[in-house]
């Protein structure tokens, strides 16, 4: 099969081609987020770095990083280049206590991410003849709208069913024949389980491609959804930070992971504890700079996902630099059904409730296809009574205050005191026993 | 008029009840009367035994959550009917039970039941004005 390009040159450029044009978009960049977005010109001048020191590529290194807590402590707009007048859409993740991330877009912002959606889903395989199941959410989260304007843009008819009403999905793929599904890897083996009770073929449906991305899956997991669905499974990668979905796709003849869009988004992989940069091919933290986006570009952005990279040219003839599918975190992020969690959000939500006892553990386990999570929490005397109703209500209470803030269902569990293991130093907040 | 109850919280986990009762037997710590109240997930065990205070330490030292609440016993002829008497005085005076229990005593001549009303001084008040027995503390603790 000929490989089906959106972008051809841009796709298949030499690489000396493309460093320049990196270059070129990185010392742009560079001048202007220094001449408008103060945390960036303050964080430079400490750091003794004017723009005129980018020379080439390597001076990137010269940069200081920019971290989650950037954005916390210029939230919600403190880091746009642009005034809101130019802003035409926001989104937003969650963040490491209380507060989202938030992240902007210019009617530019918006056409350049569609663009790099449609080149992903090219690279997957769907053209403009095909019926695009799209099941990633729709909302604050990119996924929904990102893969949807990028369907459209492909030329490609698009279903926003977004997620849940399962069975009403089936019945969708069924009758309006949907070829490349798009979701979450976990909510496509709940497709597939529901098919099965629904006694429903993959055969009978028209299933080509699914596109999957925003949580963690192995091979293992790429096996069985592909059996059960009668499709090609690949993988895609984003996070609002950079852009949203779009940042990095597998191609289908890849078996060396995602070729990122280098003509928009630099990588680079780190040592996550001394922050020095390491050679191709070696595993640690994932980096990001931003060289296209206008509202909100990221310098060196630490997206604390471990992965490699591989600038081998693919055989499908890409010569974009391929990352290793994620393969864990840096940090103590959780993703639940494809939201991202925080213990410490948790851990702010209990403190808000007030008697409950700051000792306290996460559990995740995955149910059939499905991750639960439960939150353990110690009956201590004062928040005890000897009526079940005053306790119910606190377990009731504490899930919806953690369902409004992380937007994920969790189950409370009560415990007795002291229950949860004490540690010497770092206490283990989180129990995850998903084999992913 | 009151009668002191101790609450416990019941992980939902297997043997707690045991190690309840095992660590009140070593103090020898009578249980004059118990209930569990569950959900699927935790549960309450409600108890009034001979020795309030000493019950209630010896099971915080050995980690467990403990409560104390007044409840009001009622004693009535163990015959039939006996509880369906007390009920409809309850009704009549729209008190609301948040929870109760009963057992019958010793002689086996009276039951007495254990009531946690929302508001105990308006029970005792009609209670007792419907000629209901109502027990002192010391009587339930030795029964």
């Amino acid at each position: 099969m000929s490989t089906i390009y959106w972008e051809e040159e841009m796709e298949t450029l030499p690489r000396p081609g493309l460093e320049s044009i990196q270059l070129k978009r990185l010392q742009k960049l560079v001048a202007r987020v220094y001449e408008r977005v103060e945390p960036y010109r303050k964080k430079m001048d400490a750091a003794g770095v004017t723009p005129q020191d980018i020379t080439s590529l390597a001076d990137l290194q010269k940069l200081p990083f920019t971290v989650k807590d950037d954005l916390r402590d210029n939230y919600p707009f403190g880091m746009f280049t642009t005034s809101m007048e130019d802003i035409v859409r926001v989104h937003a993740s969650s963040g490491t206590t209380g507060k989202p991330t938030v992240v902007g877009y210019t009617q530019n912002d918006i056409g350049t991410w569609a663009g790099l959606m449609a080149r992903a889903l090219a690279c997957g395989g769907a053209t403009k003849g095909d019926m695009v199941h799209n099941a990633y959410g729709y909302g604050l989260f990119t996924g929904g709208l990102g893969a949807h304007y990028g369907a459209e843009k492909l030329g490609a008819t698009v279903i926003p069913v977004s997620g849940g009403n399962t069975k009403r999905q089936i019945t969708i793929m069924q009758d309006f024949g949907s070829t490349v599904l798009l979701s979450t890897p976990s909510y496509a083996l709940n497709l597939a389980e529901t098919m099965e009770s629904m006694g429903v073929a993959p055969e009978s449906l028209s299933l080509r491609v699914g596109i999957f991305g925003a949580e963690p899956w192995s091979e293992n997991m790429r096996e069985e959804v592909e059996k059960k669905l009668n499709l090609q499974a690949v993988d895609i990668y984003g996070l609002s930070e950079v852009i949203g979905p779009g940042v990095a796709m597998e191609c289908l003849n890849s078996s060396k992971g995602m070729h990122v869009f280098e003509d928009h988004f630099l990588p680079e992989i780190i040592n996550p504890e001394t922050g020095e940069a390491l050679p191709p091919g070696e595993k640690g933290e994932l980096v990001f700079t931003t060289l296209t986006k206008e509202a909100f570009p990221v310098i060196r952005y630490r997206t604390k996902d471990i992965s490699r990279l591989y600038y081998e040219t693919c055989n499908c003839g890409r010569t974009l630099v391929r990352m290793e599918k994620v393969t864990g975190r840096t940090d103590d992020m959780l993703i639940i059904r494809g939201v991202n969690v925080f213990p410490s959000q948790v851990e702010h939500v209990l403190v808000g409730v007030e008697g409950v006892e700051p000792h306290y553990q996460i559990i995740v386990e995955r149910e059939g296809t499905l991750d639960i999570m439960t939150v353990e929490v110690e009956v201590s005397d004062s928040i005890f009574s000897d009526e079940i109703k005053n306790l119910e209500q606190l377990t009731k209470r504490i899930t919806r205050d953690i369902k409004d803030i992380l937007g994920v269902t969790c189950k409370v569990k009560l415990v007795n005191p002291r229950a949860i293991q004490r540690s010497e130093g770092k206490a283990q907040r989180v129990i995850d026993k998903r084999k992913i | 008029m009151r009668v002191e109850q101790i609450a416990v919280f019941l992980e939902n986990k297997s043997g707690r009840l045991a190690e309840i009762t095992s660590i009140l037997a070593d103090k020898s710590i009578n249980i004059r009367a118990l209930s569990v109240a569950d959900t699927a997930d935790f549960g309450i065990l409600r108890l009034i035994v001979d020795k309030v205070g000493e019950a209630e330490n010896v099971l915080r030292d050995n980690g467990f959550t403990v409560g104390k609440t007044n409840v009001i016993a009622v004693e009535v002829p163990d015959r039939t009917g006996g509880l369906a008497t007390v009920l409809k005085s309850i009704e009549k005076q729209k008190l609301n039970v948040e929870y109760m229990y009963a057992f019958v005593n010793k002689t086996g001549e009276n039951a007495v039941l254990i009531f946690r009303f929302d508001n105990m001084d308006r029970a005792i008040e009609s209670l007792q004005k419907d000629g209901f027995t109502i027990l002192k503390s010391e009587e339930v603790y030795s029964l």
